[in-house]
């Protein structure tokens, strides 16, 4: 089982909120204080990889698109136990939108040879769209099954319990076929202190756009503005001597206001 | 030139959502003097066109075909790939729904063109008459105004953002119907069962108090008092992310960005910090009232009410108190 993991390297979204920026002049975001990580919810894809490994065999080729990729941040998925890792690195990739991520991410899946899966997280952090999986399976030609919680793969076949709002369905597909992997998955594991050690050994496969084919962004959706909603505080702290009085003002006070 | 919108129906309803999307379809229309089109795609629902026009369509497109009784991705991309090749509209509003998630980013591809998910708010440009449409990114620290260079120009819309026409059973449009024409090589991805996981009690989405806990929680045991709560206010039990992925309450009851979002009268969040995905879901909360031990938490700046302290201590003498009052 060859299994292809996408990634992205985002800014940290469990910083704290309050230290989100963004330049109004350049609609750029940055979180202060805080290194970029691995999107969350493509280490949700690893973990699923990994956990089909696990069960029957298989390699793992991770790839990652962007410009500026940190070398310690993009490893962690070797880290994690997957085999390889691609980066697809260039200019031309900064601030990609989906239609360049996924033309590139469907070109270098083409030029890494043969495979029957490929995970995505079921959005990134960043950007929140949800797309990518789905824009990779169309440019391939191959079925797409979104918001996994469970995947089973093999022999050709594949069975996906996918997590609605009321539960879950069970698709299945044959294979390849690319399924987008949603948090219900469950932890990734942490990296062990061997698989630090692999990875940091370990150097990357990078590719241009150029190397894959992607001669311009062709870019079909423009961002006009980046904004942070203004949000005004006012909290009212309830006092007490100590928590269980606080508890118990609290009640009263909602009752006061008649909110409860 | 029209303006289409993707009806999703149960049973013999059409959804909020596709009200909604009619609502805020004609807005645009009106702005750009164009008909709006309903698409309707199902099994036996000839009898939802005239709600589709009640609630602001001009046309409606039928696909009705037993194939399609239910949502199966590969036969709704192509039979939406059939209609919208024929009606070409400049734009297409789809519901954020699970379908709609699934759906559109497909479709947009397959169209050549590109898809802005989960908006709230839909404008067209008044110089460049193009959509503009906005949508929280960065688990909703930030809002971000995009337009589509290609053409329709694809939304998917959040629930509850915008805004159904009042019904108007008079109101008169025509009625299209188009075969489905399904390519049964084209289907390769099959979804086999549908499996409801719903929770005993009322449904977090419908409660008009929800007592959510988050990470601080600790335990699934933990939980118990929420429900404790919960079951006093005859409201629902909620979580952040954390709890669900560590087992301690179900996924279905996830509020959140990647959850439900939800809009009770009473929100009371028991040490969750309040990240920014988490407030996605509960913002919209008539009250939120807070629980937490650390003064800084992000919550405190979302909640009316906030007690700084430790949830063990703080909750059993709140809860105890609730009961005293109510009773």
């Amino acid at each position: 089982m060859n299994i292809i993991v996408c990634v992205k390297q985002v800014i940290d979204p469990e910083a704290p909120p309050g230290n989100f920026r963004v330049d109004p002049a350049t609609n750029k975001a940055e979180m202060k204080g805080a290194p970029p990580v691995i999107d969350p919810y493509g280490e949700y894809a690893v973990e699923a990889a990994l956990k089909i490994k696990d069960a029957g065999g298989g390699k793992i080729t991770v790839m990652s698109l962007g410009a500026g990729l940190l070398r310690e941040v993009v490893k962690k998925p070797l880290a994690m136990g997957a085999d390889e890792l691609v980066l697809l690195e260039d200019a031309a990739f900064a601030d990609a939108d989906t239609f360049t991520t996924a033309a590139a991410l469907a070109a270098a899946i083409k030029k890494a040879g043969d495979f029957d899966l490929v995970l995505c997280g079921r959005e990134a952090s960043d950007t929140n769209a949800g797309q990518t999986g789905a824009s990779i399976a169309e440019l391939l030609g191959i079925p797409c099954v979104t918001l996994a919680r469970k995947i089973d793969a093999a022999a050709g076949k594949l069975r996906v319990e996918r997590v609605t709002s009321t539960g879950y369905e069970v698709i299945e597909a044959p294979l390849p076929a690319v399924v987008t992997v949603s948090n219900e998955v469950g932890e990734p594991r942490y990296p062990t202190i061997k698989g630090i050690m692999a990875a940091k050994k370990k150097e990357p496969v990078t590719w241009k756009a150029a190397d894959i084919g992607i001669a311009s962004s062709g870019r079909r959706v423009t961002l006009n503005r980046l904004y942070q909603p203004v949000h005004e505080a006012r909290c009212e702290f309830i006092k007490g001597e100590n928590p269980e009085e606080m508890g118990a003002n609290l009640a009263l006070k909602l009752r006061e206001a008649k909110v409860l | 030139m029209t303006i289409a919108v993707f009806t999703e129906h149960r049973g013999d309803k059409l959804l909020p959502i596709a009200l909604e999307g009619l609502g805020a379809g004609r807005k645009l229309a009106d702005a750009l003097g164009q008909p709006v089109a309903a698409v309707l795609v199902g099994s036996s629902i000839a009898g939802l066109a005239q709600a589709a026009i009640a609630g602001g369509a001009d046309l409606v497109y039928v696909v009705d075909d037993p194939l399609l009784m239910e949502y199966q991705p590969d036969a709704y991309v192509s039979v939406l790939e059939k209609v919208v090749r024929q009606i070409n509209p400049q734009i297409l509003i789809i519901g954020q729904t699970d379908t709609g998630r699934d759906l559109a980013p497909r479709l947009a591809f397959r169209l050549g063109t590109a898809v802005t998910t989960d908006c709230v708010d839909l404008a067209i440009d008044p110089v460049a008459k193009r959509l503009l449409a906005t949508r929280p990114v960065y688990g909703g620290n930030a809002l971000a105004v995009f337009s589509n260079e290609t053409d329709p120009q694809m939304v998917t819309i959040r629930t509850k953002t915008m805004t159904a026409l009042p019904t108007d059973a008079a109101r008169r449009g025509e009625i299209i119907n188009i075969a489905a024409g399904l390519d049964a090589a084209a289907i390769k991805a099959r979804v086999i069962s549908r499996v409801a996981e719903e929770v005993a009690g009322i449904k977090i989405e419908d409660a008009a108090a929800v007592v959510a806990g988050g990470r601080g929680i600790g335990s699934a045991e933990g939980f118990k008092q929420l429900e404790e709560l919960a079951r006093l206010l005859k409201g629902a039990v909620g979580a952040s992310r954390p709890p669900c992925d560590s087992g301690w309450a179900p996924d279905t009851v996830q509020v959140g960005l990647t959850g439900k979002i939800i809009a009770p009268e009473l929100y009371i969040a028991v040490a969750i910090s309040g990240s920014s995905q988490h407030m996605s879901g509960c913002s919209g909360s008539r009250t939120i009232v807070a629980m937490n031990k650390d003064a800084e938490a992000n919550i405190f700046r979302y909640a009316r009410y906030g007690a700084i302290g430790d949830w063990k201590k703080v909750l059993p003498a709140f809860t105890a108190k609730v009961r005293a009052l109510i009773s």
